[in-house]
């Protein structure tokens, strides 16, 4: 049964008039109520900006999908078959300013998520991407000398198949254990002994790929102390899926005291730890990391102490 | 051909292949065994394992591998141990292996256990010739096993292996928590001629990784 073209005004009105009410209802409400639950929280600077990409990138597809919905359901409802109706569709045919109107407005939609996310992604410090060795946006502080970096400074390494971390401004001591200080600009250096791990600490918005051979820097600022959960993101073998951890955020007075305890637990072992580096791969064989092979290259042999993080208490090592 | 005896010409290889879908489903789950501790005292267990160079037998005979004794004495070729929660889990390995460097040398540290002792000697530094490791990462428990000497001229090649051949004996002891399962491995990529050393037997179940089940 075909429909004459009054009858095509009217229906479109009636859509765009359910649209409109859903979504001058809607879209506020995924901003206000729903934005403020989306992940990752809010524990850390990148988790806040993460989420606030989520709310808008969320708010701005409301009303595309409402329209679709809308036009869905009001299309199953009002453009049924009925019983003996064996005629035609109407036949379809091009509207020049319709096209116009939809190819431009989603052009325009897409090209501006296009240079949000864009920005979004690089200019608050990386957003807690991996950020590569030499990143381009940086806090304040940071420099490409780690030694004389007053960030501080968190070594992440991966392994077949768990997390250790290792702090070069406190003796170069490793842990197990992932305990970082709230308030202070924080620098993960994130590699990996073996293969592809991805370091991803959920509250913190930080995911950065640990690549054997290469120093992938990601920065944030914690803004609560609490637990946060760590785990590979990188497919990396049987026990991937084993990979994970709990992370603490603490008070920089509660992170000494932490410290002080590591310090004094791994006194022993701290002795035979490498050279604190920024990379332990390759090896002068080309092989993988084995502390028995010649010493690491130079250029990749930082000092064990460098400089005390700016916010933070002297160090125990200091 | 009857009815009966088609509808029989169908079920019948249909049972068949049910009964094999079964059983290896059964196989796949029960492998590698689950070897339940012996309890000594109560709330204490002890648990006796060995480690290879060369398990000697099976599908990967070269393959470097964990054993664990069963409360009977006899030795079982798995890495699937059952331990009581809230116990005293005094472990025993017999390290029959040489050792090498560690990747990461913090693994010679000692975590989360204690009374470590290698041959009766309370724990040090076991640095430069460490064999393998008995690592529980979820739990914090890491115990690096000592190698004997490279130039030893009596290892045992075929396990499970005899006292009398050249080993180390590893001993230590840890309490269980609450009830759940935990993945253990060797964090000492032993895994000859594999990517990064942690394939092959590092990577299965039954040889060098393993799983700590801990029951109510």
């Amino acid at each position: 049964m075909a429909r004459g073209g009054d009858e095509n005004k009217k229906h479109l009105t009636r859509i765009a008039l359910i649209w409109m009410v859903l979504a001058v209802i809607l879209t506020p409400m995924v901003y206000f109520v729903w934005g403020p639950h989306m992940p990752p929280g809010n524990m850390a600077d990148n988790a806040e900006g993460q989420r606030f990409d989520n709310t808008v990138l969320a708010t701005v597809a409301t009303p595309v999908v409402l329209f679709i919905w809308v036009y869905f359901g009001y299309a199953l409802v009002n453009f049924r078959r009925t019983a003996g109706d064996d005629t035609d569709g109407p036949p379809i045919k091009g509207h020049a300013r319709f096209q116009a109107v939809w190819v431009g407005l989603t052009t325009f939609i897409v090209l501006s998520l296009f240079v949000f996310g864009t920005y979004e992604l690089v200019a608050p410090k990386g957003a807690g991407t991996g950020s590569g060795a030499s990143p381009i946006w940086t806090p304040a502080g940071y420099t490409d000398d780690q030694a004389k970096s007053t960030l501080f400074q968190v070594q992440v390494i991966g392994q077949q198949w768990r997390w250790t971390f290792r702090y070069p401004q406190y003796s170069g001591v490793q842990t197990t254990e992932l305990v970082i200080p709230t308030g202070v600009p924080i620098q993960f250096n994130v590699t990996s002994l073996d293969v592809i791990h991805s370091f991803w600490a959920y509250q913190l918005g930080v995911k950065a790929d640990a690549n054997p051979g290469v120093n992938n820097i990601s920065f944030v600022t914690v803004s609560r102390t609490g637990n946060f959960d760590i785990r590979c993101d990188e497919l990396c073998g049987p026990l991937h899926g084993a990979m994970f951890s709990t992370g603490k955020a603490v008070s920089m007075g509660d992170f000494n005291v932490w410290m002080a305890a590591q310090l004094d637990k791994y006194a022993k072992v701290i002795p035979l730890l490498p050279p604190y580096a920024t990379t332990y791969l390759p090896q002068v064989d080309g092989g993988y990391y084995d502390p028995s092979q010649d010493p690491l290259p130079p250029d990749a042999t930082l000092p064990s102490t460098p400089a005390a993080p700016a916010a933070a208490s002297p160090s125990p090592s200091s | 051909m009857t009815k009966a005896q088609k509808t029989i010409g169908v079920l019948v290889p249909l049972a068949l292949l049910l009964a094999l879908v079964i059983w290896t489903f059964t196989w796949l789950i029960g492998y590698p065994p689950t070897v339940q501790a012996a309890t000594t005292t109560p709330g204490e267990v002890n648990v006796t394992m060995q480690t290879v160079g060369t398990i000697g037998t099976g599908p990967h005979p070269e393959w470097v591998s964990y054993l664990i004794q069963q409360p009977d004495g006899s030795w079982t070729h798995s890495t699937v141990l059952q331990v009581p929660a809230h116990t005293k889990v005094h472990m025993t390995i017999q390290q029959y292996d040489t050792g090498s460097s560690l990747r990461n040398p913090l693994m010679n540290q000692v975590l989360g256990i204690t009374d470590a002792a290698n041959n009766g000697q309370p724990y040090g530094l076991w640095t430069d010739v460490i064999g393998h490791t008995f690592t529980i990462p979820e739990l914090g428990i890491s115990v690096p096993l000592p190698g004997i000497p490279d130039d030893s001229t009596n290892m045992c090649s075929v396990a499970p292996c005899a006292k009398s051949f050249d080993h180390n004996t590893v001993t230590f002891t840890f309490t269980t928590q609450g009830a759940g399962t935990y993945t253990w491995q060797c964090f000492v990529p032993c895994g000859v001629a594999y990517l990064a050393g942690f394939g092959g037997p590092m990577a299965t179940l039954g040889y060098m990784n393993g799983i700590l089940k801990v029951v109510a």
